[in-house]
């Protein structure tokens, strides 16, 4: 054994510094070292993670909001096209209605305007004829005033005049 | 302009440690290279910096042994330099070079803070200085306000690469939690310790992953956890794993070949980490002697051939740098892996 060098030969007092200051090392190592290092990085890590998953839903939401964004748009456009069609609809029927209100309405008056124009030809074509009468008979009163003597000639004058009047 | 300027610096110095090292060659002393090459790999009483005109320069360290009688000594390592003898204890350069008592045959219980200890409790303060402040950090800053830069983002990626591409993977992802910290405290320690050997002079240059002692403490930490984390589906598999009856039965074949894997695993973590240090340790020595040999020969010979084992030298070290974070990294993996396997539930999951 003590002809071997002696780097080949365990030397106890060597084994037991090394085995003192490894442990030492190891202990303030695993206690204040490595898993605080370990420990920070791996949740450094997750938070990353967590961030780039966040990110990626977030995009994904935004997306969805552009395309729904759109389609209320495009229903706004189809629902405006639809209430100008409805709206022109209207406003050619309410035309429509007032025109053939119009022409009935003005036919009434027309027709109520004749009524009147014949209920006045009546009335004044009565007053004429009863002015005429009146005429014809002043008349009348002074042409037989002067050739009627006799009350028989005239009464029978007169009877014959008024059938003829009548 | 730049490199022109880096070039001159290096020729420079090429030319002033040649010429030094051509004087302080002893042309009649023969060069031992087997004893170079192991004493600088060695642990030793003291932290030798350079020998300068036949002078050792070393930092003395604390001696702490127990007689043979029973009380212990605390002394300076000085009192034992050169072969001096203090209170009874001697350094016994034929034995290993350890400490001796007068009298006795058999070791003292030695506690001495030799250059390994030392070096062992620099790199356990770099550990702390790097990764306690660096848990700090995310301690005062909110995980809202984003990653680490600079130095504290170089750690977190060395961490989380080791953390889930290591530990996670080979052990499994509902388990491997109460492990992490010890397999990262492994990691680490073995890269600070292999590249702090690499450097060549203080605070470095303690070849202590290249020690056996070490890597057994090690790996048989691996083996104290890999083994009384086994749950009972681990103990079935070895006691009565599934093969035809025979082979289990009368003879215990494969419990016993199962039986000697409890054992031959941490020893090949042992061994692969020890060996692999070693061999790169002592090339790089190695080749470094070249340079002391050949300028025994001429000085002409010498210079060219020095230059040759330079860039020798240059790449290996490159290369250990490389080999530095390799073997931390294969050892704990490994260590992943058998502790891993000592949890087998969640590969018949894979399975089904």
């Amino acid at each position: 054994m003590q002809n071997m060098p002696s780097i080949l030969t365990p030397d106890f007092g060597l084994m037991f510094w090394m085995l003192l200051a490894f442990l030492v090392v190891f202990g303030l190592l695993a206690k204040f070292g490595f898993p605080t290092i370990v420990k920070a990085v791996e949740d450094r890590k997750n938070f990353i993670d967590e961030s780039l998953k966040n990110a990626r839903e977030a995009n994904e939401r935004l997306a969805n909001i552009k395309v729904e964004s759109e389609q209320i748009l495009r229903e706004a456009h189809e629902k405006q096209a639809q209430i100008i069609k409805e709206a022109m609809a209207t406003r050619d029927n309410i035309i429509n209605e007032a025109k053939g209100k119009a022409q009935t309405e003005g036919q009434q008056l027309l027709e109520d305007a004749k009524k009147q124009i014949a209920a006045e030809k009546e009335n004044a074509l009565a007053d004429i004829r009863s002015q005429v009468a009146d005429l014809s008979v002043q008349i009348a009163e002074k042409v037989i005033r002067r050739q009627l003597q006799n009350d028989d000639e005239q009464e029978l004058y007169i009877q014959r005049i008024l059938n003829d009047v009548k | 302009m730049k490199h022109l300027r880096s070039i001159g610096l290096l020729v420079g110095i090429l030319i002033l440690t040649f010429s030094m090292t051509s004087c302080a060659v002893d042309k009649d002393k023969p060069i031992d290279i087997k004893e170079a090459v192991l004493g600088h790999m060695s642990d030793t009483y003291d932290w030798h910096i350079t020998t300068w005109g036949g002078h050792h320069i070393s930092f003395p360290l604390p001696v702490i042994v127990k007689h043979h009688e029973g009380n212990w000594e605390v002394f300076s390592s000085e009192k034992l330099e050169h072969g001096a003898t203090y209170n009874g204890f001697y350094i016994d350069h034929e034995r290993q070079g350890k400490i001796f008592e007068q009298g006795f045959d058999d070791r003292p219980w030695d506690f001495s803070i030799t250059k390994n200890v030392v070096q062992i409790w620099i790199n356990v303060f770099i550990l702390l200085l790097v990764f306690i402040p660096c848990a700090r950090w995310y301690k005062k800053h909110d995980l809202r306000q984003g990653a680490p830069k600079g130095f504290v983002g170089v750690i977190e990626v060395l961490v989380m690469s080791i953390n889930n591409d290591v530990i996670k993977a080979s052990i499994g992802e509902q388990n491997y939690r109460p492990f992490a910290p010890y397999l990262l405290t492994v990691f680490f320690f073995i890269l600070v310790t292999n590249l702090m050997g690499l450097l060549p002079i203080f605070p470095g240059g303690a070849n202590v992953t290249g020690n056996i002692t070490i890597t057994f403490v090690l790996a048989f930490l691996t083996f104290l956890i890999t083994n009384f984390s086994g749950n009972r589906e681990y103990w079935k598999e070895i006691f009565w794993p599934e093969v035809p009856v025979w082979m289990k039965c009368p003879v215990p074949l494969m419990p016993v070949i199962e039986l000697s894997g409890i054992f031959t695993k941490p020893f090949s973590l042992m061994i692969r980490l020890f060996a692999n240090m070693l061999a790169g340790h002592a090339i790089i020595l190695s080749i470094t002697c070249v340079i002391f040999v050949t300028y025994q020969v001429n000085a002409w010979v010498g210079t060219s051939l020095s230059a040759f084992s330079l860039v020798l030298i240059l790449f290996m070290n490159c290369l250990e740098l490389l080999v530095a974070f390799i073997q931390a990294y294969i050892f704990t993996m490994l260590s992943s892996v058998f502790i891993g396997l000592a949890h087998p539930e969640h590969h018949k999951k894979i399975i089904q």
